[in-house]
C-alpha cells in the first residue's frame, strides 16, 4: 500500500502525541499513581503503535509494542512505576522523536531499532517491575511464569485474568458476546512455528478482539514458546467456528476452545474439542506466510529512495478559516459594488473606503492564520528541565506563562535552539550548587523562569534565573585573559559592554566544561540566529540575585513596519524596527574622525554611511545642499546614520524575496510591492554596519 | 479503441507542442526560444535596478505580486546594450521553478520546427554567443539560432 499521502498527517500526529506522552510522563514522575495518566500513556503509545503499524514502520511499531506492553501491565497494577522504570520510558519518548525525526527528513524510520531499550522494556515485564520490591510481589502473575503455563495444559483458561480483562469480557458478554480461550499446538515437526501462530493470531483477530495471549504476542512472533500458546479473544463467532477456522492452519496439531464465563469468578464451563490435524504442509499456505515476511523488506527499500523533505503545515482553527472566507465574499460584494460605480449610481469613495476596510481586515486575519502559540517551543523544555536537574545535580524548577502568545510559524521553527541554550546557560552558569544557595538564604531549589508576551509589534521571551547572576569582573578577567581585549580597554568599559563580549564567538566563562554548557558555542549562535530572525536580545543581570535574557522578536516575518526613502530617485524600504532616530543635520557638522565622516549627536559619536556605495548608486549630478537627511539605525548598541535624499513615509511593507534565481543579495533583505505595482527594495540593515 | 486513437492524436499534439518555438529578433538576427520553457511574455513595465548583481541583471519586476529578476540577453551574448522600444517584450522563463524574465527586441511568431530542420551547434564555440546556443534552426531561406535556455539560466 503506498502510504506516503499519508506521512504528513503521520508526522504531525506523531509529534501531537509524543507530546502529550512527554507532559503525561512529567506528571507521573511527579505522581505516580495518577491512573488517568497512565491511561492516557497507554493509549497514546498504542495509537503510535498502529499508526507507525500503518505506515509500515517496523521499528517503530515494534518499540511502542513492547511499551504497550510493560504500560499494559502498570495499568492492571501488575508493575509499579519507579524513577528506573521512568527513565526508560523516556528513553523510549527520546526514540520514539528520533524515528519521527527521521521520518521527517528523510520519509523512512532509519536502521536503529533501539534494542537495549526493548530489551530493558522485556527485563521489566520478566522482573515485574526492575528493583521496586512492591512490584517484585507481583512477579507471580501467571501471564510470565511458564511453570503455570505449563500446568494448563489440557485447560485451555486455567489462568487467571486481571480485573482489567475480565471488565473486558464482562462488558462483552453484556453486549452478546462470549469470550473464549483457546489452547493451540503448533506441529512438532514445524519448521516455521512463529509463523504458524501468526496465522493462527491473525485469523483469530479477524474474528474477534484478542485480550490476552500466553506467552506476550511479542514472545510468540519471536518463537519463544514450546509447541504451544493460548490466546483469549472476545468474538460473535461460537466455539465451532473458532475451532473450525484454527484447524484450518496447516501445522496445527491440537486445537482447544474453551468458553470463558465471568459472572461466577473463573467457573469455567469446560468443553475440550481437540482434534488432530495432518502435519501435511500445503503449498499455498506456505506461500501465504512467506508474502508477508517478503514484502516487508522490499516495502522499506522502497520507502528508503530519497523522499523529498516534507512540508512544514499549520494546524488553522476552522474559526479562523470561516473568517477568512467572510472576508473573501465581502471581497467580491465590494468588487460587485465597484463595477456600478461607472453607471453613477453609487459613490466610489464610499466602495474604496469598504474595500480598504476588508483588506485590512484580511491581512490581519490571513495573519492570524499563520500565528502558531509559542506553546508548541515551551513545551518541550520542562522535560529539558528535569534531564538538566538530573545531570547538573542541582533541585531546578521551571515557570512558565504566557504559552498562549502567537507568533508566526517560520519564527516557532527557528527559536527552540536558541532558547535551549538560554535555559542550559541558566540551569548551569546560573543557578548555584545548592549548598551555595542554602548559604546565601536562598530557596535550595533554583528556578528558572520563561516568560512570553506580546509587546506592540513584537513578541518578547525572557528567560531568567534567581542563581548567580553574571559576575562582570570575572567576565573582564577572562576577556583579558583569552586577550580579546586589552587591560586599558577592560577598564574603559562600562558594565554592559563587557556582558556583551559574552555574545562574542568562542567566549565561556564556565571554569569546568561540562556536558551541558561551557564550550564556548552558546551565545553567539543564539544572537546571530536571532538577529537572523529581524530580532534582538539583551541581558540585565544582578550579582547573586541572578539574569534575565531579553529576547525581542517581530511578530510575523512577512509584515514588517517599514519607512520608505528616497536616493537618487529610488526607493527603498528601511524596516521600522531598526531605526532609532531621524534627524536632519547641517553639512557643517559633520566631523572627521580617522578619515570617517561622523555626527555628533546628544553626546554619541555615531559614523556616516552613505548608502550610495552600498547599492552601487550613480549619481547624474553631485548633490550641493546645506542640511542632509539621516536616519539613524541600531544594531545592539551600535548607531549608524543613513544618509538619505528624502524621506517617503511610514508604511506597512509585505516582504517578498528576490526569487530563486537571484538568492541572497549583498544588503538587500528583499522586495516589497508598492502601491502603485512597483517593486521597491528593503535594506538589510543588519549588513551595512 | 477510440480512446486509444485519441492518446496517439494527443501525443502528436504534445509533440507538436515539443518542436514549437517562439522567434524573437535582436538587431536583425532572429533567435527562437522553445515553447516549453516561457511561462508568460510580458510588455516593458517598469523595472527596479537591484545593487550588487552581476550587470546582466536589470532589475525586479512585479508580475502579479511575484518578483521576478530581469536579465538582459545583450549583455549576456557581448551585443550591444538594449534599446527600449514599443516592441521591446519581456519573455518569462522558467527552469526548474527558477523564474527569469529576458528582454527581446522584438517577439515576432511562432514556429515548428521539426528535428531534421535543426542543426545541433558541434563546435565548442569560444565567444559567449555561440555557448547559449544549442543548435540552428533552418526554414526555407532563414536561419534562426535557438537559445540554450538552461545553460543562459544556469550561468
Amino acid at each position: 500500500m503506498d502510504t506516503s499521502q499519508y506521512l504528513e498527517i503521520f508526522i504531525e500526529e506523531s509529534k501531537e502525541h509524543l507530546q502529550s506522552l512527554n507532559e503525561t510522563l512529567l506528571v507521573l514522575e511527579n505522581s505516580p499513581d495518577e491512573v488517568d495518566m497512565i491511561n492516557s500513556v497507554f493509549r497514546v503509545a498504542h495509537t503510535l503503535k498502529g499508526m507507525a503499524g500503518t505506515m509500515g514502520f517496523k521499528r517503530m511499531n515494534s518499540l511502542t509494542h513492547n511499551m504497550e506492553n510493560v504500560l499494559a501491565e502498570i495499568r492492571t497494577g501488575n508493575i509499579h512505576i519507579t524513577p528506573e522504570l521512568l527513565d526508560i520510558l523516556f528513553q523510549c519518548l527520546d526514540a520514539l522523536e528520533q524515528y519521527v525525526e527521521e521520518i521527517t527528513n528523510t520519509g523512512n524510520e532509519g536502521e536503529e531499532a533501539y534494542e537495549s531499550i526493548i530489551s530493558q522494556l522485556n527485563d521489566i515485564l520478566k522482573n515485574g517491575g526492575t528493583t521496586s520490591g512492591a512490584a517484585k510481589e507481583s512477579s507471580a502473575t501467571p501471564l510470565l511464569s511458564p511453570e503455570k503455563t505449563d500446568e494448563s495444559k489440557g485447560k485451555a483458561n486455567k489462568t487467571e485474568l486481571n480485573e482489567y480483562e475480565k471488565n473486558i469480557i464482562k462488558k462483552a458478554n453484556e453486549s452478546g458476546m462470549l469470550a473464549f480461550a483457546l489452547r493451540v499446538k503448533i506441529d512438532e515437526k514445524s519448521m516455521l512455528k512463529a509463523a504458524r501462530a501468526f496465522i493462527v493470531y491473525k485469523t483469530l483477530e479477524d474474528m474477534g478482539e484478542i485480550i490476552r495471549t500466553e506467552p506476550s504476542t511479542q514472545d510468540i512472533e519471536e518463537e519463544k514458546f514450546d509447541q504451544e500458546f493460548r490466546i483469549f479473544i472476545v468474538t460473535e463467532h461460537d466455539k465451532e467456528q473458532l475451532f473450525k477456522e484454527v484447524s484450518s492452519v496447516s501445522e496445527v496439531a491440537e486445537v482447544e476452545v474453551d468458553l470463558i464465563e465471568i459472572s461466577d469468578e473463573l467457573a469455567t464451563e469446560e468443553v475440550p474439542a481437540v482434534i488432530q490435524t495432518p502435519a501435511a504442509k500445503t503449498v499455498e499456505l506456505e506461500k501465504a506466510v512467506e508474502k508477508p515476511k517478503a514484502a516487508q523488506p522490499a516495502q522499506s527499500k522502497g520507502d528508503s529512495g530519497s523522499k523529498p523533505k516534507t512540508n512544514t503545515t499549520v494546524r488553522v482553527d476552522v474559526e479562523r478559516l470561516d473568517n477568512l472566507m467572510n472576508l473573501v465574499s465581502e471581497l467580491i460584494i465590494v468588487k460587485n459594488g465597484l463595477e456600478t460605480v461607472g453607471k453613477g449610481s453609487q459613490n466610489a469613495n464610499e466602495q474604496i473606503e469598504y474595500l480598504e476596510r476588508i483588506t485590512t481586515n484580511l491581512h490581519e486575519s490571513v495573519m492570524k492564520v499563520r500565528m502558531v502559540p509559542v506553546e508548541r517551543v515551551f513545551n518541550r523544555f520542562p522535560r529539558l528541565i528535569r534531564d538538566l536537574s538530573r545531570n547538573l545535580n542541582k533541585k531546578m524548577e521551571l515557570e512558565m506563562s504566557g504559552e498562549e502568545t502567537e507568533i508566526d510559524r517560520t519564527v516557532i521553527d527557528e527559536i527552540g535552539d536558541p532558547l535551549v541554550h538560554l535555559i542550559r546557560n541558566s540551569a548551569d552558569h546560573g543557578l548555584e550548587k545548592p549548598e551555595v544557595r542554602i548559604s546565601r538564604g536562598k530557596d535550595e531549589v533554583g528556578h528558572v523562569y520563561l516568560d512570553a508576551y506580546q509587546d506592540g509589534n513584537n513578541v518578547v521571551i525572557e528567560v531568567s534565573d534567581d542563581g548567580n547572576g553574571i559576575d562582570v569582573e570575572r567576565v573582564r578577567a577572562k576577556a583579558i585573559e583569552k586577550g580579546a581585549i586589552s587591560e586599558e580597554e577592560a577598564a574603559a568599559m562600562k558594565d554592559n559592554e563587557v556582558i556583551g563580549l559574552l555574545f562574542r564567538p568562542s567566549f565561556s566563562t564556565a571554569e569546568q566544561i561540562s556536558d551541558v554548557s561551557g564550550r564556548g558555542v552558546g551565545l553567539d549562535v543564539v544572537k546571530t540566529k536571532i538577529e537572523s530572525l529581524g530580532g534582538d536580545i539583551e541581558v540585565k543581570t544582578e550579582l547573586t540575585k541572578g539574569s534575565k535574557f531579553i529576547i525581542r522578536l517581530p511578530l510575523t516575518l512577512a509584515i514588517i513596519q517599514g519607512l520608505m526613502v528616497e536616493l537618487a530617485g529610488e526607493k527603498y524600504a528601511i524596516p521600522l524596527s531598526s531605526i532609532q532616530t531621524i534627524e536632519d543635520v547641517d553639512i557643517s557638522e559633520i566631523k572627521y574622525v580617522q578619515n570617517e565622516e561622523v555626527i555628533h549627536l546628544r553626546n554619541k559619536v555615531i559614523p556616516i554611511c552613505h548608502l550610495e556605495k552600498n547599492l552601487g548608486i550613480v549619481r547624474q549630478e553631485e548633490q550641493t545642499r546645506q542640511k542632509m537627511t539621516v536616519v539613524i539605525v541600531n544594531r545592539g548598541e551600535k548607531l549608524l546614520a543613513l544618509a538619505v535624499d528624502s524621506l517617503i513615509g511610514q508604511q506597512e511593507v509585505v516582504i517578498k524575496n528576490l526569487g530563486q534565481f537571484l538568492g541572497d543579495v549583498k544588503n538587500i533583505a528583499g522586495a516589497t510591492i508598492l502601491g502603485n505595482g512597483e517593486v521597491a527594495l528593503i535594506l538589510d540593515v543588519n549588513s551595512l554596519f | 479503441m477510440e480512446n486509444k486513437e485519441k492518446q496517439v492524436i494527443d501525443s502528436e499534439a504534445a509533440d507538436q507542442i515539443l518542436k514549437q518555438y517562439i522567434v524573437v529578433r535582436f538587431n536583425k538576427e532572429q533567435f527562437g526560444i522553445s515553447i516549453n520553457y516561457i511561462q508568460n511574455i510580458v510588455r516593458m513595465t517598469s523595472i527596479t535596478r537591484v545593487p550588487n548583481v552581476p550587470d546582466y541583471i536589470k532589475g525586479v519586476i512585479n508580475l502579479r505580486g511575484e518578483i521576478i529578476p530581469i536579465m538582459s540577453l545583450r549583455i549576456k551574448l557581448d551585443l550591444e546594450p538594449d534599446e527600449i522600444t514599443n516592441q521591446t517584450r519581456i519573455i518569462i522563463v522558467n527552469v526548474d521553478d527558477k523564474l527569469v524574465g529576458l528582454f527581446v527586441d522584438e517577439v515576432m511568431e511562432v514556429l515548428i520546427l521539426e528535428d531534421e530542420q535543426i542543426e545541433k551547434q558541434t563546435k565548442e564555440g569560444t565567444d559567449k554567443k555561440s555557448k547559449y546556443i544549442s543548435g540552428v534552426g533552418k526554414l526555407e531561406d532563414r536561419l534562426i539560432s535557438l537559445f540554450n535556455v538552461e545553460q543562459i539560466i544556469a550561468d
